[in-house]
């Protein structure tokens, strides 16, 4: 049979030839080219990139027990657009051991929360049981998953000011500069060491390749693992800190506002170091920190508020030390120097109470520091600005300024934790200001025994502290003692160096030393005489006040006391701060007392036992502290208010100032009320 | 002669077998590296797939061996039995006696062995029509005969798309290929690829516009061709009535296939191999937006895992989108896949020359028949053959509709395997009876 159409053979290679032609062009396009970008679509899909949390640096105390470590814990994260009609949430809930209508509460909350796309953390921190039961049934769900992060725990309860906390990066933050590097997710410290050493404990994450399937099932490392890189842990911090004597300081500041500082006069390392209200530090961990948090914000004694460094208060009697030093090596006054006072000062035109009268207490130096003179440290603190060598009040003052910022006050000490307040010393511009360059010693002289315009944070007068006890020099305070175990970490340099104060004689010292020593051994501080140890402190009861709708109001005294021991050879300097508590003797002085005991004994006596049992149990909260924070809160709220002003918020504005009005009545009956019958803080 | 002294292993054509028996091993490895697991402690596992595979190589080479010690002239004398016989089984099918697999309803239970009577149909109906167009009788040159012969393969297809088998069907759409060679008028694919160009048009070209075009092409002919016309009046009447089909083809036609005829995912999947969005008018109620998109999804992962293995590939067995079950059927259909992502652009580029070779060599083999029967019935191969391989690799690279057609001996599946190895292997053997004339 003639093959008429066998030419058509040809045309058949051709098509075969051709296709197979288109097909390998689109194989060029797509894998060599790779046109439409697929290649980076398969990066995400496939390998999973799974971050190795480094644990941060554990820090330990000065006796290397473990202060602070850390713990995995695990975060149930669930997808909610994920979640299709096949998830069993009620063997979800079986497993995680917690209600279905919780569960779907929860639910609700987070969708609310963080929208219906992302995925967010439902459960926090579950139970090592339920973990371990969700893993081994993880794939059973569409759109949950479990996060493991690294908790922070508080091994000794105490510390929470001193550590501050970890929390998860906030998109703001991300946007700094600081924490560019960082990643949604990570932690960072916030307050504290584990802000201030935010590098040296964070370590270096890990990255793990790992293989997934369809499903997100992790499938096994990606090339055997061979690109991995395992998790740097942090480095550990070693610390000044005695946990013991932070636990017993803590628990004496428990219900009082204040604080209490200890530190070793001969490295500016910190002993201890607490503000109170002291509370629980495991507040700050776990699935509640959130909302523990807010409770502490809002709180009238405002726990967060690091009273040790944040505070500043009028120092009282305490500051008349240093007055006292500043007038000996200025010249204007000898050891033997004395003030005939007879319950006051006049001198100025306008009495100054003392609550000695006659019998020679202010009869040399010694003595006048004993008896906390008044009229004797006004009186030696105007010599010194009076000074004939500067000849002008003003040059004598710029003067006496410069001693104190010497004395590392009226600036920031320059602590390891964020936040310090420089305190405050006025300077003559101060006065040029409020006196209108028409003044004199006399307008101030309060200052010598610590009052008016000076106010000093408790850290600073704790490193005053030192200063005496060293006889002229401090190091800048610090919590730090080594990182991983070298103390010669480049961090820690500028801890190292002595800063000497003024170059005052040493004799200076000695006298006020030994004035500070007859405080306790015979003058208003006895209370805190620790047997076989010589003692040298100083109290102080300081007045404050507080404008009030205008209006100056006093306050109850805060009761201070600073010292250090043992005279010679000293180990620690304290500083304590109660407010609104009254005398000095009081309150602080047995709860410094105890502290040095504690510190250089080791243990408290039996005798001194009930003192520390009865400043542990004390509540020294005053009422008004409440109704002060309310009306700061109120304030607060209407000068916000008075940003967005518009006219009919204007009219609510005017309604909200006649209840502030009755608030501040309110106050001021409370205050009267306190007055008249005394608050009872015995 | 010489050639009749050579025995029958010497006038086997062994090229054909070894690319036969290297594109099987390619299959078997592709699959053992879709199921291959780092912590596999040996090949031998019964319960993948791949052994599966092994084993149905295994039972195909029996097959070839027992195809190619028969007599060849039984091939020319069993077609249309065969066909009757692979015709009621196709009925059976659509009978309770069927058997349903994710909505299509081509499966025949026969207790010990499900199978697809529309695979094993391809056999008979490749058969058949190369001994119809061989018997003396027929000549091809009569529209009656190539009715006829056209409806060997569009019976078969007609009841394959009512067992909801699309992609089945289409294949036998192949069979024209043959019935080109054989001297089917040029005509016949002019208007077949006017039908699918004039379809893709309808589905770019608004309605309107597409009117409009068609009018002016016609009025635009009829002035070009003014001379003829006042010769021949009939022309006008031609371009008229080719108007009139184009039209109402567009407008009517089309649209009514796409809303009655095909189902909703059929019209997906032209949609997306056109890259378009299925427009209003298409959209079926009861096809949620998840199952529109899922052809999308299979054929974005399936490229999304061939463009990653780049130019030479991520190697064997460290496919990580293949592995890990991120391309959905990619044992069966998307087979390809997995030589996409670990041999890359090189590895691709052999397997679609292996396939090239041998195409190109059945029809080299074709056309040194002596008889018109064994002819016809390689380019019956062939044209199966070569619709598998370019819808389905066109499919995995976007460059096709995804219809369910497996890579031939690559994919996974065994009645698909023992119909290509018979396919293949009685072509092997009418080859070796080349100088015979068969009928």
């Amino acid at each position: 049979m003639a093959d008429f159409t066998q030419n058509r053979s040809i045309f058949i290679k051709i098509l075969f030839v051709s296709i197979p032609l288109i097909m390998l062009i689109r194989l060029l396009f797509l894998q060599v080219f790779d046109i439409g970008g697929y290649k980076q679509a398969a990066l995400g899909q496939a390998i999973y990139m799974k971050k190795v949390y480094a644990p941060r640096g554990i820090i330990y105390d000065r006796k290397n027990k473990v202060m602070m470590n850390n713990s995995i814990v695990y975060d149930l994260v669930i997808e909610p657009k994920k979640i299709n009609a096949d998830f069993d949430t009620a063997f979800l809930c079986k497993l995680i051991n917690v209600t279905i209508e919780d569960f779907r509460i929860q639910l609700k909350k987070v969708i609310i929360k963080n929208g219906w796309q992302k995925p967010s953390s439902i459960y926090k921190n579950l139970t090592p049981v339920a973990v371990a039961r969700l893993q081994e049934n993880l794939f059973d769900f569409s759109g949950i998953d479990l996060v493991e992060h690294a908790e922070r725990n508080y091994t000794y309860g105490c510390g929470g000011t001193i550590f501050g906390y970890i929390n998860e990066v906030s998109e703001d933050q991300l946007a700094t500069e600081k924490y560019a590097a960082y990643q949604k997710g990570d932690y960072i410290g916030i307050n504290g060491l584990e802000n201030y050493y935010e590098n040296i404990l964070k370590g270096k994450a890990g990255v793990q390749y790992l293989l997934r399937d369809v499903k997100q099932r992790i499938q096994g490392p990606y090339k055997d693992g061979t690109l991995d890189s395992a998790a740097t842990p942090g480095n550990s911090l070693q610390l000044y800190i005695d946990a013991d004597l932070q636990k017993l300081t803590e628990q004496m500041l428990a219900n009082k506002l204040g604080s209490a500082i200890a530190i070793d006069p001969k490295t500016g390392g910190i002993l201890a170091f607490a503000s109170g209200p002291s509370f629980d530090p495991t507040l700050l961990t776990g699935s509640n920190k959130g909302g523990n948090l807010m409770k502490m914000l809002n709180d009238a004694t405002k726990p967060l508020f690091i009273r040790a460094i944040q505070a500043k208060y009028p120092p009282g009697s305490t500051f008349k030390p240093l007055t006292a030093l500043v007038a000996l090596d200025e010249g204007v006054i000898t050891p033997s120097f004395g003030y005939p006072c007879g319950g006051g000062y006049y001198a100025c035109g306008r009495r100054i109470g003392c609550t000695h009268s006659g019998g020679g207490h202010a009869r040399n130096l010694a003595l006048a520091i004993a008896n906390s003179c008044n009229s004797y440290f006004c009186h030696v603190f105007r010599l010194a600005i009076d000074s004939k060598k500067y000849g002008n009040v003003h040059v004598g003052l710029e003067r006496w300024h410069q001693y104190m910022n010497d004395f590392g006050l009226g600036r920031q000490t320059g602590i390891d934790i964020p936040h310090e307040n420089p305190g405050n010393i006025p300077d003559s511009n101060y006065f040029n200001r409020i006196y209108n360059n028409n003044w004199n010693s006399c307008n101030m002289s309060i200052i010598g025994m610590g009052q008016g315009e000076v106010e000093l944070t408790p850290l600073q007068m704790a490193n005053a502290m030192c200063i005496i006890a060293n006889r002229g020099s401090y190091f800048i305070p610090h919590f730090v003692k080594s990182i991983n175990g070298d103390s010669n970490h480049v961090a820690l340099n500028k801890f190292k160096e002595p800063k000497v104060v003024a170059r005052i004689a040493d004799s200076s010292f000695e006298y006020v030393i030994a004035g500070m020593q007859a405080v306790i051994d015979q003058g208003t501080g006895k209370i805190a005489k620790i047997p076989d140890v010589a003692v040298c402190g100083k109290t102080g009861t300081a007045q404050n006040e507080r404008m009030i709708n205008g209006k100056k109001i006093k306050l109850q005294n805060h009761s201070m006391f600073v010292a250090f021991a043992p005279r010679e050879n000293p180990k620690i300097a304290v500083a304590v701060c109660i407010e609104n508590a009254g005398y000095g003797a009081t309150w602080a002085g047995p709860i410094a007392s105890l502290m040095m005991e504690q510190y250089l004994k080791d243990t408290i006596s039996a005798k001194r036992q009930g003192l520390a049992k009865k400043m542990k149990d004390a509540k020294i909260i005053p009422n008004y502290t409440y109704i002060l924070d309310s009306l700061d809160k109120q304030m607060a709220r209407e000068k916000e208010a008075r940003k967005h002003m518009s006219k009919d918020s204007l009219n609510r504005i005017n309604a909200s100032r006649d209840s502030l009005q009755r608030k501040n009545d309110s106050i001021r009956g409370a205050y009267l009320f306190n007055k008249v019958y005394g608050i009872k803080i015995n | 002669m010489s050639f009749k002294a050579k025995s029958l292993i010497e006038r086997l054509d062994w090229q054909m077998i070894i690319f036969y028996i290297v594109l099987v091993l390619i299959g078997v490895l592709c699959i053992y590296s879709v199921e291959h697991r780092s912590t596999d402690t040996s090949f031998f596992m019964m319960k993948n797939n791949y052994m599966k595979q092994l084993i149905f190589f295994g039972i195909s080479l029996v097959l070839a061996l027992v195809i190619v010690l028969m007599d060849s002239k039984i091939f020319t004398s069993i077609p249309f039995l065969g066909y009757v016989i692979g015709f009621v089984l196709l009925l059976l099918a659509l009978t309770p006696l069927g058997k349903g697999v994710r909505g299509s309803h081509s499966f025949l239970n026969l207790g010990f062995f499900t199978f697809q009577p529309g695979e094993l149909m391809k056999l008979f109906t490749a058969l058949s029509i190369a001994k119809f167009l061989s018997l003396q009788n027929t000549n091809f040159a009569t529209l009656r005969h190539r009715v006829i012969c056209a409806c060997f393969a569009i019976i078969p297809a007609l009841i394959i798309i009512l067992q909801n088998e699309t992609g089945l069907a289409l294949v036998y759409f192949s069979f024209f290929l043959a019935m080109y060679r054989e001297g089917l008028p040029n005509i016949v694919l002019v208007i077949g690829f006017s039908i699918l160009g004039l379809t893709l048009a309808t589905l770019l070209i608004p309605k309107n516009y597409l009117f409009i075009i068609l009018s002016v092409l016609a009025v635009l002919v009829l002035y070009s061709e003014r001379k003829q016309l006042k010769r021949n009046k009939e022309l006008l009447f031609v371009v008229a009535s080719i108007w009139f089909v184009g039209v109402l083809f567009s407008q009517v036609l089309v649209p009514v296939a796409f809303k009655h005829v095909l189902k909703g995912y059929q019209v997906q999947r032209i949609y997306t191999m056109i890259g378009q969005d299925v427009p209003q008018e298409y959209t079926r109620e009861g096809i949620d937006s998840k199952k529109q998109n899922a052809s999308e999804y299979n054929v974005s992962q399936s490229k999304i895992a061939i463009a990653s293995g780049g130019f030479f590939g991520k190697g064997f067995l460290n496919g990580t989108q293949t592995q890990y079950n991120w391309v959905p059927e990619q044992r069966t259909d998307f087979i390809f896949c997995t030589i996409g992502e670990q041999f890359g652009f090189v590895g691709s580029t052999v397997l679609i020359l292996i396939f090239t070779f041998l195409l190109l060599r059945i029809v080299t083999i074709a056309e040194r028949q002596r008889s018109q029967f064994s002819r016809i019935y390689a380019y019956c191969v062939a044209g199966i053959l070569f619709f598998h391989l370019a819808i389905n690799i066109g499919m995995t690279i976007g460059l096709a509709p995804v219809i369910g057609i497996p890579l031939p001996l690559i994919s996974y599946g065994g009645t698909s395997l023992l119909i290509f190895t018979a396919l293949i292997f009685i072509l092997i053997r009418l080859d070796a009876d080349r100088q015979m004339v068969l009928r």
